[in-house]
């Protein structure tokens, strides 16, 4: 193995830091991608999937890729929710692998809401 | 850099894939005892059952700190803290949490006090008022990847120091950091550098102290096993400042993780040429060795250290000439302690000013302490100096368990002394800690609780000092070994008054007269528990009364008829059990102990299920 020069300790770093930012919660945004039953057999893997392949493929090292559960409509899976900080919640349906990387490109990382794959934005009340 | 990726290690291999969510498993001794490992291989079978291997990652961390709650595993981006977990709760785990995102409640910890669990690490009080220096890395990397220390910002202080700093700026940095030597005495880090930079002397060596050996003390132990390359590191710098092209770390080779990490730390930064010929492509050359120590306390004492890795008998000898002017094979040697060292990159890194701004006017920075005895939350934690030690108490080691009463908490191991609870306001800091009697030590904080007898904890760390004991100077080995027979004599009920003043003056003349420091401070037990606990001395001799009951010897085991009869039956489990045949009586019957026979071992008082059996 080649030694290092002091200008590879700065690669190595933004390397490792893909994996090690989030476990210290550094994010720009959090895609949650519901993995019930219903979920998962509509396709939501392949969504997890295609999520995981674009932050790879682009180096992203700040978005948090979780799962939750149903989202109570079991109809319009596979689903995701994105949230920007300090934003609302906004909830996208029948998604496909195309879908997702025009979320992830508009939404993600732009900032801007893909309006045709909206269900809607907020969350139910919880209390 | 091309080759490096394309011939990419298993390590750079994995660090260099996303995933979505980080497992960190402790790897720490402690957890380890607790079958961590056996955790983590069902972790990664489990998540290859449900194919989460390409999203999910399994880190296995040094120390988490939080020993008490051991197997541990904190999930990330979440930071979802789970406590005690066993290899059958896995599967549920990992279908609901990683694959389905619902947190599972049942693996989450629950304090004390309380009934709802706490889902997240940050709220959990034992780690909410901590600080994070030393240990900044814990829990949070792989020790084992370098790429991980790296990707921390690791060996960035190095490059600096190569690069923007002159030798004298960083020896002048460390001087204005403030930085003390965390293994004991507190000896001012900065000044011990520039003594041994102004040595004049083509060969000069630098050596980390891990030969920690206080009952009860397992810092260095976890920062090594957590976070060995920021040891590595700040020796580097050290050597740079100091114009030393050689180092050796001291370790006993009862840390055998510990031992293992070092080694595999090591191998990785002279793979990366951060140790050996002209390091990060600068004229700066250095070479590390470890020493593994055969466990004997007196090494840790640094002369005696010298001496250990010479090759020669591990006995001090009488300073001046101090290390720094003869040191190891008679050349000028700095020697600091574990902690000292991974203290080291971040002030570089930070500023001397940064780390000033933290802890006390005299005490700069923070303080490792590993947290034993009668207290809820075992285990390691990182304070601000200055904190006092009712909050480590209380609010970070979360009291005192099953409602009984604080007694006192001895810190600095067998040189340190024992505290009593009017004093718990003090702030924690080397000045404070002296004046009550004890010292701040290496780290150790050992809590004892109402049933703890002071004159029997005072004979238990002499029993320690007298062992250890090298017998080179007769106030240590004579005086310990006095020492032990007269506190021996008083927990078996056979002292005297004048032995007391006896022990007080032999205290007094091992302390003035011993060579090395474990003689000097061996009699801080004995001195700070007649200072505050002279009461339980004096109830001993004048009474034969141990209130805590510890002192056998003084225990007279006493049968209650009516319980024994009434509520036990006389089911006769003491008669059967009792190896001095003292116990007599007859089934459905009180049964009676026959003073003259018995011998106190309490076996009765420990097989009665009924209460039947009290001491007085």
């Amino acid at each position: 193995m080649p030694k290092l020069k002091i200008e590879d300790l700065q690669k190595i770093k933004q390397r490792v830091q893909q994996t090690t930012n989030l476990r210290e919660g550094k994010s720009r945004a959090k895609i949650t991608v519901h993995m019930g039953t219903c979920g998962i057999a509509a396709g939501a893997r392949d969504i997890m999937d295609a999520v995981m392949e674009i932050i790879e493929n682009n180096n992203v090292d700040d978005v948090i890729i979780t799962t939750s559960g149903c989202a109570g409509l079991c109809s319009q899976e596979p689903m995701a929710t994105v949230e920007l900080p300090g934003q609302t919640p906004v909830k996208y349906i029948d998604l496909t692998k195309a879908k997702i990387a025009k979320i992830f490109d508009g939404h993600v990382m732009n900032g801007k809401i893909v309006a045709d794959f909206v269900l809607g934005v907020g969350s139910e009340q919880t209390h | 850099m091309e080759q490096l990726n394309t011939e990419p290690t298993k390590t750079t291999a994995n660090a260099q894939k996303p995933f979505r969510m980080s497992v960190l498993v402790c790897a720490g001794t402690g957890c380890v005892s607790n079958n961590s490992f056996k955790v983590m291989e069902a972790l990664q079978d489990e998540i290859k059952k449900h194919n989460l291997e390409k999203e999910i990652q399994i880190v296995g961390t040094g120390c988490n700190g939080f020993c008490a709650e051991g197997p541990l595993l904190v999930v990330q981006p979440d930071e979802i803290f789970y406590a005690q977990l066993k290899v059958k709760d896995i599967p549920l785990l990992v279908e609901e949490h990683f694959l389905k995102g619902r947190p599972v409640e049942k693996f989450m910890y629950t304090p004390p006090e309380g009934e709802v669990a706490i889902p997240k690490m940050s709220d959990i009080d034992f780690f909410a008022h901590q600080r994070l220096i030393a240990l900044r890395n814990r829990g949070l990397i792989d020790p084992e990847k370098i790429d991980e220390y790296i990707g921390r910002d690791g060996y960035t202080a190095i490059a600096k120091a190569l690069t923007e700093m002159s030798p004298a700026e960083i020896v002048q940095e460390i001087v204005d950091s403030g930085l003390r030597g965390r293994g004991g005495a507190g000896f001012p880090s900065g000044v011990k550098w520039q003594l041994c930079a102004k040595q004049d002397s083509d060969t000069k060596y630098i050596v980390c102290n891990a030969d920690e050996g206080d009952p009860g003390a397992f810092m260095d132990r976890s920062i090594i096993e957590s976070d060995p390359h920021s040891v590595i590191e700040g020796m580097l710098i050290g050597a740079f400042g100091m114009g030393a092209s050689e180092g050796f770390i001291y370790i006993r080779n009862e840390y055998p993780l510990a031992l293992e990490r070092l080694h595999v730390a090591i191998e990785q930064a002279e793979k990366y040429g951060l140790l050996g010929e002209n390091i990060l492509g600068t004229n700066f050359s250095f070479k590390m060795n470890v020493v593994r120590g055969a466990g004997a306390f007196v090494c840790g004492e640094e002369t005696a250290l010298i001496a250990s890795i010479e090759g020669k008998l591990g006995e001090p000898r009488p300073r001046p000439p101090y290390p720094v002017e003869s040191g190891l094979w008679g050349k000028p040697t700095n020697i600091n302690n574990v902690e000292t060292w991974a203290n080291v990159p971040i002030i570089i890194d930070r500023g001397a000013k940064w780390f000033a701004s933290i802890g006390t006017e005299t005490s700069k920075g923070t303080k490792v302490f590993s947290l034993v005895g009668k207290i809820n939350n075992t285990g390691l934690l990182e304070v601000p100096m200055g904190i006092t030690l009712r909050d480590i108490i209380y609010k970070i080691g979360g009291g005192i368990p099953n409602g009984k009463k604080f007694k006192a908490i001895q810190s600095g191991g067998p040189s340190g002394g024992c505290i009593p609870e009017d004093q718990l306001d003090l702030p924690v800091d080397y000045e404070s800690l002296s004046e009550a009697g004890s010292m701040m030590g290496s780290g150790g904080m050992v809590v004892m609780d109402e049933d703890t007898c002071m004159v029997d904890v005072a004979r238990y760390f002499l029993t320690f000092t007298r062992d250890e004991s090298c017998g080179k100077c007769a106030p240590c080995r004579e005086g310990t070994w006095q020492m032990h027979e007269i506190l021996t004599k008083i927990t078996e009920g056979n002292g005297t008054l004048n032995d007391l003043a006896v022990l007080e003056a032999l205290a007094e003349v091992v302390k003035d007269t011993s060579l090395c420091g474990l003689g000097q401070t061996a009699p801080n037990p004995v001195i700070t528990t007649l200072r505050y606990f002279r009461d339980e001395y004096l109830a001993h001799i004048e009474k034969k009364e141990c209130q805590a009951h510890v002192c056998r010897e003084l225990n007279t085991y006493i049968i209650h008829g009516d319980v024994c009869k009434t509520d036990g039956k006389g089911c006769g489990v003491c008669r059967r059990e009792c190896p001095d045949k003292a116990i007599t009586g007859e089934k459905g019957k009180a049964h009676v102990i026959d003073q003259q026979l018995c011998g106190k071992c309490g076996v009765c008082y420990d097989v009665c299920n009924f209460n039947a059996i009290t001491i007085e």
